[in-house]
């Protein structure tokens, strides 16, 4: 694998910047996960967070909301803001000698935002509008239910919000969280690809250095839903929502619990897609993955399928999550393996996945992790050692969402 | 990066856009045979049988062709549209010609029955699965609509009905008809050498049987209409609409490309300012699609079932002002600033460039560097526009709304 060499710097009031410089490209990317996910929405009003990712970028600085935007996509810059559960994050990419001025005009975004009083209402009917979009959508929908049931709140609530709240968030709540909430001390800038590390930290300490720490704030907590349950929609599929225990990404045993999860639904070959699709023709769409936040973390498994044969669906995929436990072959790990190492060695051709990986990686380790530390760990997994990572975290105590025309039995 | 080009004695095309410097290589199989291809009595036969090659030939069963991909773990898939259908998968280097092997084997697939009757119900479900999405109940319907009596209207998945009916012989038929050497192009990208590719197809494509398949590429002419899907309990109304654009071999295609930028990309455009920023709509947006001998501009709109008239006419306006007046220069240059980044991009990675590479060989038997790509789009100018205009103007010949809605005006 190529040298990787990754340079971390530490503003004094806490932002934190995680450079790797990247060779045979043009194109750059930075990631920002800027405190202020809707873990910290306030209590009935889950949907503060997103509505302020929107609300955000609708003038910043000198600028306003359209010269803003022209500003941006002059400077060719693909973007995206995501509500997270700990964070906004805010993604970038473009040729690397735009670089520089797009973190001008992000520092802007984030410290300087206009939050204008007549754009509210735009930014909370985009939230409404596709909270209800989402309700069309069985398949989306069944993931976040199931999160609310298998998280306690704030970390199971949807980062998107629910319509319920929206009416209870006001653009002085909203302007309240921006300033409790979007601070120096605890964000992460990750930047990948042909960048000059001295011209981007120089720009950074020039434009973010002055940002003002906040204390961390509380968030309140709640238990989770019922972990059995099902919602009747007139679908022609019932959508079928799984979880169970898994762990956190800064555990140790953080490459088992993948690999374990990879035995499952890695591939084409993984145990899921044989026995429920390919041996039964039960489904189309069948998976699982390891959903790991900072303290704890669940497996999150999807079925989708027609109604009468949903009960099987649902039997046969708890049954392959509980088989697991029996044993495990040394070719499904091998698989898993060679799987990561391309997946890996790919990731060096995009700047933005680099980018938002060693941005995360901050987040979840408070170091980076060279593709050559992951190769290393990965190359040390032994059957032995996923299988007694099963055992120890056995998949059972499920809990279980479906939602379409016929409610299930859950045995 | 350099291009390669040959043919093989049984007319298979043979291209790649070769790049050291990358980490991985890209290989695609662009097989010419899709829904428009198809008669009625096998509607969904090209989708299904994208499946069934996946489920073996004479040397690998169902079970070999999943585990060697992972094997090697390959990024692999394969898509099915219209008007073709795509193998495609990026791997590192040193796996090309296991991957290879095995691609170009299954490409010949066994067609056994029981496989057959296992994947009938996958493809079933697969069916149910889109059902639940309403933009992909609106789009299928569009083309179904808007193509109606044209070969492009024929359905990708086909139905619950004519999956159902189909038989595994009349999918043997279809593939010994389709499946010809000239109607396969297998496009390279990557990190590989040239002699290797050649030496790759000769060993494993060079005994496929020779033949082009026909294909008629008249361009449609729409006559329009609505049609109303009516599902009282959605929350959101989707709608989609289509108007007739240029073809894929039209020289016109550039400047259609960039105009849907300019008048309803995600962001930035006409419809992003006038109709989702002010929170009018969840999305409204203004696609390009170019098909053999016709083209579509896509319109799709998401959003309260009360408001959609009112969106609809406001979409309308933005289209007449467009087609009167075109667009203005800082528009154009804007645009162009935000589809180059684009390109730039994509190019970056093998997986990114091989669609290019394939669409731009199949469509057009033509190869277009990222240079050429990008000196093509420097050059279009606001007249350019208004000619194209002139010839395609934007509008709402056939639309489809799913959603609440029993009615609606145009």
């Amino acid at each position: 694998m190529p040298e990787q060499v990754i340079h971390t710097h530490q503003l004094a009031n806490g932002l934190t910047v995680v450079v790797e410089p990247m060779r045979d490209v043009q194109s750059a990317a930075f990631s920002f996960l800027i405190p202020g996910g809707s873990a910290f929405d306030p209590v009935q009003q889950n949907g503060t967070a997103g509505i302020l990712t929107d609300w955000i970028t609708r003038g910043a600085g000198d600028l306003d909301s359209r010269d803003l935007s022209n500003a941006l996509d002059n400077l060719g810059i693909q973007r995206s803001e995501n509500t997270g559960i700990n964070h906004l994050s805010f993604s970038a990419a473009s040729l690397g000698l735009n670089v520089p001025a797009a973190l001008r005009l992000y520092a802007d975004i984030l410290q300087r935002p206009h939050l204008p009083e007549e754009e509210f209402e735009a930014a909370m009917a985009g939230v409404e509008q596709s909270l209800r979009a989402m309700e069309d959508e069985p398949q989306r929908k069944v993931i976040i239910e199931l999160r609310r049931r298998c998280y306690d709140a704030p970390w199971g609530l949807p980062t998107e919000g629910c319509l319920e709240d929206l009416p209870n968030i006001t653009p002085d709540s909203v302007r309240a969280h921006f300033q409790r909430n979007l601070r120096p001390n605890g964000a992460i800038l990750g930047i990948a690809g042909c960048v000059d590390l001295d011209e981007v930290l120089g720009v950074i300490n020039d434009t973010f250095g002055d940002w003002a720490t906040q204390p961390e704030p509380e968030f309140a907590t709640a238990p989770r839903g019922e972990r059995i349950g099902h919602i009747h929609h007139e679908s022609t599929q019932t959508h079928i929502g799984i979880a169970y225990d898994g762990i956190e990404y800064s555990h140790p045993d953080y490459y088992k619990a993948w690999a374990a999860v990879g035995v499952l639904s890695g591939g084409m070959s993984s145990r899921l897609f044989t026995e429920v699709r390919e041996k039964r023709g039960l489904c189309y769409s069948v998976n699982a993955s390891l959903n790991s936040m900072k303290h704890e973390g669940r497996v999150l498994c999807y079925a989708g399928t027609t109604a009468e044969r949903a009960q099987e669906t649902l039997d046969v995929t708890l049954g392959e999550l509980v088989r697991l436990g029996d044993g495990i072959e040394s070719h499904e790990l091998e698989r898993c393996k060679a799987r990561a190492k391309s997946s890996l060695i790919m990731q060096q051709e995009s700047t933005s996945s680099r980018a938002s990986s060693i941005a995360r990686d901050w987040h979840f380790l408070k170091r980076v992790q060279t593709l050559d530390d992951i190769r290393r760990d990965i190359d040390e997994l032994t059957v032995e050692s996923v299988l007694a990572y099963v055992h120890q975290h056995p998949a059972r105590d499920f809990t279980v969402l479906t939602i379409g025309p016929n409610q299930l039995n859950v045995t | 990066m350099k291009f390669f080009q040959t043919k093989l004695a049984n007319g298979l095309q043979v291209i790649a856009e070769l790049n050291p410097s990358v980490h991985s290589v890209a290989m695609g199989f662009f097989v010419r045979t899709g829904s428009r291809d198809e008669t009625p009595e096998v509607s969904g036969v090209s989708h299904f049988l994208e499946h069934m090659v996946f489920k073996g030939s004479d040397k690998f069963s169902a079970d070999d062709v999943n585990r060697v991909f992972d094997e090697v773990g390959a990024k692999y898939n394969a898509a099915t549209a219209e008007e073709g259908t795509l193998f495609y998968g990026a791997i590192l280097p040193e796996y090309l010609t296991i991957t290879f092997e095995l691609f170009a084997n299954i490409l010949r697939p066994a067609l056994r029955e029981d496989d057959f009757s296992m994947e009938k119900k996958v493809i079933l479900e697969e069916i149910g699965m889109y059902d639940d999405q309403p933009s992909f109940l609106a789009y299928e319907n569009l083309m179904q609509s808007h193509f109606a009596g044209h070969p492009l209207g024929q359905s990708v998945l086909g139905t619950n009905e004519s999956i159902t009916a189909l038989s595994c012989e009349q999918m043997r038929k279809y593939h010994h008809d389709r499946y010809l050497a000239g109607n396969i192009t297998l496009a390279v990208a990557g990190n590989t050498d040239w002699d290797k590719v050649v030496e790759l197809a000769q060993q494993h494509c060079g005994h496929w049987p020779a033949g082009e398949g026909y294909r008629a590429i008249d361009e449609a002419h729409p006559k329009g209409g609505l049609k109303i899907i009516t599902r009282p309990k959605s929350q959101q109304q989707h709608v989609m609409q289509m108007t007739p654009a240029p073809s894929a071999q039209s020289k016109l295609r550039f400047a259609a490309e960039i105009l849907s930028v300019i008048v309803g990309d995600g962001s930035g455009s006409r419809l992003f300012w006038d109709i989702v920023d002010p929170g009018l709509a969840e999305a409204a947006d203004l696609d390009f699609a170019e098909h053999d001998g016709s083209g579509a501009y896509l319109t799709y709109l998401s959003c309260d079932p009360e408001a959609t008239e009112e969106n609809l006419a406001l979409i309308r306006s933005i289209y007449d002002d467009v087609n009167k007046n075109g667009i203005r220069e800082d528009e154009l240059e804007l645009a162009k600033n935000k589809v180059s980044s684009r390109v730039v991009l994509r190019s970056e990675r093998p997986m990114g460039r091989l669609s290019s590479l394939g669409g731009n060989w199949v469509y057009r038997q033509e190869y277009r560097s990222v240079d050429d790509d990008m000196q093509t789009l420097r050059s279009i100018t606001t007249k350019d526009i208004r000619d194209l205009l002139a010839a395609y103007p934007l509008g709402m010949t056939t639309t489809v709304a799913v959603g609440p809605l029993e009615s609606l005006k145009i």
